[in-house]
């Protein structure tokens, strides 16, 4: 089998072309932001008092004063129904950008007849498809336009890293990958981190929205992030972070296991303790601790959401530093 | 999250009576201490990705100690290149699966009886509860509470008419019978791992093409057996290595020139002494089954085959030598021991490079995997190879303690280069190397681990319990009715839906309002029978 060159060539300009409609996404999805946070300063008194100036309204000034309960309560209320236009060509874009991008991956895995995901830029770009896709399919059924810019933020930056620092040519793949659990195992893992990235989004905002919060119930509000007064108070944001790793649990148990049965496979042992197996069962162990400190009385949602953010960095380093400086069985990174 | 209302009955029992004997059992077993365990397990299992382990790489981990000669044998003395083996990382989660049983079978207790018990009885306040609807509803209060009970168990709760006008619902014991399950499934599967280690085995056999294999332990190059492993577990297979298909990537350019793309091992197989033999391909994600032991082609390399001719002119070595590849260009190391040479022993050093370029800066260096130009660089020892010291020896590695290295005329080391079908003599007379031709040989790993289907069960059943106690809901729903005065005498009855649910439940809000108009919809279809 040999590559196809042009395919691979035609992949490559499609992840530039989506690098650029994600960039104009990214700035569509900023400026709703910011002008949600102005409705909702207009609309929420409290936060107006503090900023006569800069909230551009001065209708409420006199009738409150900071410290209120009223108005770290309704955080993103005035924000509800005023049509969002920015935001609407924000996911625009996000469509045109992921339909390039998931373009760029099919090409990259036609190009060489197989499956996208055989090296270091290969999962970059793979995997922030699937953040993207798992994005605008929650949007279908939500309204989570909010957490835009902290979605397609961290997608950006991944493709960025992927074409300057990964970027490896496309070609058949080492005899250890050739085998269906390639496609079993790995598109579940990129469906899983996928909902832990924008899980991670959402822990988060709901811990600055938390300090926010408290500072205004201690008299003093906050002077900078106003943008923030738009999005949902913490509790919200808290259980939106929750739901969404309670679905990538099962599915990063899933690649856990599916991992294990390829080992089997490949290697004879369906364990190894290799450092990546060590990094994925970390993990599952963190976010394991994360699930049942919400469970547990006397832990509020902030500490919980302290090892949610702990399985965050377990999960990037698992991709960024293990793949890279850790030598084992599953050294495929094809970079260096 | 447990239920908090006043009406919820605990679902923990109440350990506080039995005393401060128990205090530290009740603490190992409380979640807080599970967390914690977990934690720490995740913290334990950090060192091992980052220094090398003996279980995985023992040659590493002997580099790792003649580097750090300081930290080395402290880190070593504190089980970290055997981390998983580790007397503080088996306590760790020792302690995590006491306290997971001592936290699971009460809960597995109080679990069945809550099954067989009634739905717990209607709070006095409705309005107190998390979601709570009222409605007034042109319906007779009996008919109503026999409607409420048929909704409830027509959306699969157990419903229970009360004696105080109120039906009490439950649905969803399927969320903590998957809870239950999930964490005594760990325990199955950690049961498994263990048997598996003592009854298993695992050894690695180095064959060159053209030659065999007959599984006994004598054959083996290493071997490492479970504790309860007996030699005659061994099932009497014996196969051939009849050729190694290699292929490299010779199109795309950059770091991916030169990566593997195949490896096939050809194999005929006898299963026993009787059986017929049967032709095999064993690929790296297709390994061969036997008996109860697979076999995994786990690496591939080359094995020069030589002719050494001693001093006196005789054959003292003939056959294949396998090297063992150092780099993904095959750059492979390996040694020569001619024992029965003579006047003087004779070792040989080399360098074997399938495709040979004398880098400037570098030296001799393998720049493609294949054999395009295979070069067998070598030095050469004569003395005692140190074989009859009763000291067990790698086959990969030259004990020079007693032997001289060869030297040219002008007293230079001696070093040679020889391409395959060359002969070269060695100074002095010591004797000759002919390099006859070079073959392939196979790693083969030969494994067996009987519990590993267990493992899967286990693990299967702890992927379904986990998905269904994160996503069944466990729900409480309540009805309560209460006859008001309607005009002109017709029944008119206010009713309470109020509903409570165990753990995050974003659809509960739906559920009572639809248990609501169902009711107030079959009050309707009742009242337009009755017309
Ligand atoms: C091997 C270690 C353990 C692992 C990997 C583990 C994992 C999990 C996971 C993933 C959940 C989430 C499922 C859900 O929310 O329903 C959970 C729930 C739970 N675990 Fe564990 N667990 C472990 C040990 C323990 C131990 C030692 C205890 C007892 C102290 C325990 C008690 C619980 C309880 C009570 C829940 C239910 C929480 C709820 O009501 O939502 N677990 N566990």
């Amino acid at each position: 089998m040999t590559v196809d060159v042009v395919l691979a060539n035609l992949s490559n300009v499609g992840v530039y072309s989506a690098m650029t409609a994600y960039a104009g996404a990214l700035a569509a999805f900023a400026t709703d932001l910011s002008g949600l946070g102005r409705a909702a300063r207009a609309h929420a008194p409290a936060a107006s008092t503090l900023e006569p100036a800069l909230a551009g309204s001065s209708r409420d000034q006199a009738t409150r004063s900071g410290g209120g309960s009223d108005g770290p309560d309704h955080a993103g209320a005035g924000a509800v129904g005023t049509p969002r236009r920015a935001a609407s060509i924000a996911v625009a874009l996000t469509w045109l950008a992921f339909a390039l991008h998931a373009g760029a991956v099919v090409l990259r895995g036609v190009s060489a007849q197989r499956v996208p995901w055989g090296n270091m830029y290969e999962f970059a770009i793979s995997g922030a498809v699937v953040v993207t896709g798992v994005f605008l399919a929650l949007l279908v059924r939500r309204d989570l336009r909010y957490l835009g810019t902290f979605v397609i933020g961290p997608v950006l930056l991944t493709l960025g890293l992927a074409v300057a620092v990964l970027y490896t040519e496309s070609a058949q793949l080492v005899p250890a990958l050739q085998s269906y659990w390639l496609v079993i195992h790995v598109s579940v893992a990129f469906v899983a981190s996928a909902l832990l990235t924008i899980g991670f989004s959402a822990t988060v905002l709901q811990l600055v929205q938390q300090r926010r919060e408290q500072a205004r119930a201690a008299g003093r509000p906050p002077l900078r992030g106003r943008f923030m007064d738009a999005l949902p108070r913490s509790a919200e944001l808290e259980r939106a972070g929750y739901r969404l790793v309670a679905i990538a649990f099962p599915l990063w148990t899933f690649t856990l296991v599916a991992g294990a049965i390829w080992a089997e496979k490949a290697w004879g042992r369906y364990w190894g303790w290799d450092p990546k197996e060590v990094w994925t069962f970390v993990i599952w162990v963190v976010y394991a601790a994360y699930l049942h400190a919400r469970a547990t009385r006397g832990w509020d949602g902030r500490r919980a959401a302290y090892l949610s953010l702990a399985g965050y960095a377990c999960v990037l380093v698992n991709f960024l530093v293990v793949n890279v400086f850790f030598s084992g069985q599953h050294s495929y990174a094809g970079i260096g | 999250m447990r239920p908090r209302g006043q009406s919820t009955p605990s679902t923990l029992p109440d350990l506080g009576r039995l005393g401060l004997a128990r205090y530290g059992w009740r603490q190992l077993t409380s979640m807080r201490t599970a967390l914690f365990l977990l934690l720490l397990l995740a913290v334990a299992a950090v060192p091992g990705s980052v220094l090398p382990q003996r279980g995985i790489d023992p040659s590493v981990v002997s580099q790792y100690l003649d580097d750090h000669t300081t930290t080395g044998p402290w880190l070593d003395r504190l089980g970290f290149f055997d981390v998983y083996a580790s007397p503080w990382f088996s306590a760790i989660y020792l302690l995590l699966f006491v306290s997971l049983v001592g936290c699971v079978l009460p809960r597995t207790k109080v679990h069945l009886e809550a099954v067989r018990a009634r739905p717990p009885r209607t709070p006095a306040r409705l309005d107190r509860l998390p979601v709570h609807r009222r409605a007034e509803v042109d319906a007779d209060a009996d008919a109503l509470l026999a409607g409420a009970r048929r909704v409830l168990r027509s959306r699969r709760y157990r419903a229970d008419r009360r004696d105080d006008g109120s039906v009490a619902a439950e649905r969803g014991y399927l969320r903590e019978t998957g809870n239950l399950v999930f964490h005594l499934s760990l325990v199955g599967l950690l049961v498994a791992v263990a048997v598996g280690g003592l009854f298993g085995y695992r050894g690695e056999i180095l064959v060159t093409v053209g030659n065999g294999f007959s599984n006994v332990l004598a054959n083996y190059d290493s071997f490492d057996p479970g504790t309860e492993f007996a030699a005659e577990d061994l099932p009497p297979f014996r196969f051939t290595l009849d050729s190694l298909d290699v292929r490299f990537e010779t199109q795309a350019t950059g770091n991916q020139f030169g990566a593997p793309r195949d490896f096939a091992a050809d194999l005929t197989v006898f299963d026993d002494a009787d059986a017929e033999p049967r032709q095999e391909v064993l690929r790296v994600n297709e390994p061969l089954a036997v008996g109860p032991a697979h076999v995994y082609l786990s690496g591939n390399g080359y094995a020069p085959v030589l002719t050494v001719r001693d001093g006196n002119g005789d054959m003292a070595l003939s056959g294949p030598v396998t090297f063992l590849p150092r780099d993904a260009n095959y750059t492979s190391l390996g040694v020569v021991k001619v024992a029965d040479a003579a006047p003087e022993q004779i070792g040989i050093q080399g360098l074997l490079l399938p495709t040979a370029v004398v880098d400037p800066e570098r030296g001799p260096i393998s720049v493609f995997p294949d054999a395009t130009d295979p070069k067998l660089f070598f030095t050469a020892f004569v003395g005692d190879l140190g074989l009859d010291d009763g000291v067990p020896q790698s086959v990969f590695r030259l004990d020079t303690d007693d032997m001289t290295q060869l030297t040219t005329d002008d007293g230079d080391v001696f070093s040679a280069v020889i391409a395959p079908g060359e002969t070269i003599d060695l100074p002095d007379g010591a004797g000759s190397v002919t390099f006859e031709r070079l073959e392939r040989f196979a790693a083969l790993d030969v494994r067996a681990d009987p519990a590993k289907n267990w493992a899967l069960v286990f693990a299967v059943l702890a992927m379904v319990g986990l998905v269904a106690s994160l996503f069944v809901p466990r729900r409480r729903v309540w009805v309560r009715v209460q006859a008001v005065a309607g005009d002109g005498g017709a029944p008119r009855t206010v009713v309470d839906v109020a509903g409570l649910a165990r753990g995050d439940d974003p659809g509960l809000v739906d559920e009572v309002e639809n248990v609501l108009s169902r009711l107030q919809d079959s009050a309707d279809g009742d009242a337009g029978g009755a017309r």
